[in-house]
């Protein structure tokens, strides 16, 4: 194995961040970020998925024909997906009920599948689980920051418990409500990006088409 | 019959799967590059969305809801947590049956949609147009009308992201933000825009 444990677990938190890098997984990270306390238990529950399917994907890959592989992965997520659902369910209603349908989604989620796909059909179990761990922590990492800068500024709390006092309840600060709109993810995590690959160069796309300097006459 | 129109109008602007539920994004951003490849991808969305939705929706009342299966002697049996897995199967058996018909039948369409076909059944949007038929209780005839004008409105805003990228790629975008970061700002504005449909009463 090329690669550390340690280097598998951090790897994926920035250098080869899922949202940011491998666009993956970018549905559930716009719509469950207006707070951060559902962004938290959304983190969690894809981390867990992610880490469990990697596993049991990896424990059964000398198994799995090729031709099916993709339906008994499906099938490995659902169940796990399942799981979370009833958990959450039971345990944690309200939350449940404001992410609706995104828990159900995680068994789309491109990084489950793109994990399994990628290094568990390849990988022992142990690797496959830490580096399930380590890109569901990305992903956790970006949503935990969009929800801190959405809930923050949108409707000045954290957790819920108030930060910054609103005009309304007569404080001071007059909430941005363009950020607890859908839009804003998406200027969030397009800024995120930019912030990200101005501190990692090497992340830049090529572009497409070259500007040329063209001398003046 | 009114109903069903205003449902239509509703799925296809004010909510919008891909610009106000953020569902099918990263189809939506890897393959919106070029306007003739995002339609065909936008109209197998649709084809494939059209038949999951109320196929699963005739799985949800005949084998899945508290009591469906009274018509079989199990009046008391509850399988709704069976729910995640059943749709996911549903789609990609439909996905599946729909490329080996098009494979055999329609030969020259299976040739333009044949690439993006095993892509949708990852594609949340499909999983969660049914997702959102059973939380808003459809029956049928909304869940069929919902199946059809949820992938049209996916396939307008694909369609739609791609023109803009068409044009974008010539323009002179700071480095860090080159690709993924101007797609997502590109993004907002276009949700933004959509939005304006949320006030539109039917």
């Amino acid at each position: 194995m090329s690669q550390t444990k340690k280097e598998l677990l951090v790897d994926p938190l920035v250098d080869n961040n899922p949202i940011t890098l491998q666009v993956l997984g970018i549905c559930s990270a716009l719509a469950v970020t207006s707070s951060l306390q559902v962004a938290f238990v959304m983190a969690l529950a894809v981390t867990f998925v992610t880490a469990f399917s990697s596993m049991f994907i990896s424990i059964l890959r000398n198994q799995i024909p090729g031709s099916i592989r993709i339906i008994v992965q499906m099938v490995i997520i659902a169940s796990l997906v399942i799981l979370v659902d009833q958990i959450l369910k039971a345990y944690a209603f309200q939350i449940s009920k404001t992410l609706s349908v995104f828990v159900g989604l995680i068994i789309t989620n491109c990084i489950v599948m793109g994990r399994a796909e990628a290094f568990a059909m390849k990988n022992p179990p142990m690797a496959s689980f830490i580096d399930g761990i380590g890109n569901g922590l990305g992903y956790g990492l970006i949503l935990m920051l969009v929800g801190f800068i959405r809930e923050l500024f949108g409707s000045g709390s954290l957790f819920g418990a108030t930060i910054l006092q609103t005009v309304n309840n007569g404080g001071w600060y007059v909430p941005n409500g363009l950020l607890l709109l859908p839009p804003s993810a998406f200027f969030v995590i397009g800024l995120l990006i930019w912030a990200f690959r101005t501190w990692k160069p090497k992340q830049v796309e090529e572009r497409e088409y070259k500007i040329q300097q063209v001398e003046a006459h | 019959m009114e109903g069903l129109i205003s449902l239509a109008v509703k799925a296809v602007f004010v909510e919008n799967l891909a610009l106000s539920f953020f569902l099918g994004m990263c189809t939506f951003i890897a393959v919106s590059k070029k306007i003739s490849t995002a339609l065909g991808l936008g109209i197998s969305v649709m084809v494939v969305q059209a038949i999951t939705v109320p196929t699963n929706n005739l799985l949800l009342s005949y084998l899945l809801k508290p009591g469906a299966l009274a018509w079989a002697g199990f009046p008391n049996v509850d399988l709704t947590f069976l729910g995640l897995i059943s749709y996911i199967g549903v789609i990609a058996a439909m996905v599946q049956i729909l490329e080996m018909v098009l494979d055999k039948y329609f030969p020259p369409l299976y040739n333009a949609l044949g690439i993006f076909l095993p892509l949708i059944t990852v594609n949340c949007a499909i999983l969660g147009g049914s997702l959102f038929m059973v939380e808003r209780d459809y029956n049928f005839a909304e869940a069929a009308t919902y199946g059809v004008s949820s992938g049209f409105g996916w396939a307008l805003a694909i369609t739609a992201m791609a023109g803009v990228r068409e044009k974008l790629k010539y323009s002179d975008i700071p480095d860090g933000l080159q690709g993924l970061g101007i797609t997502f700002i590109t993004a907002g504005l276009m949700a933004m825009a959509f939005m304006s449909f949320s006030g539109v009463k039917l």
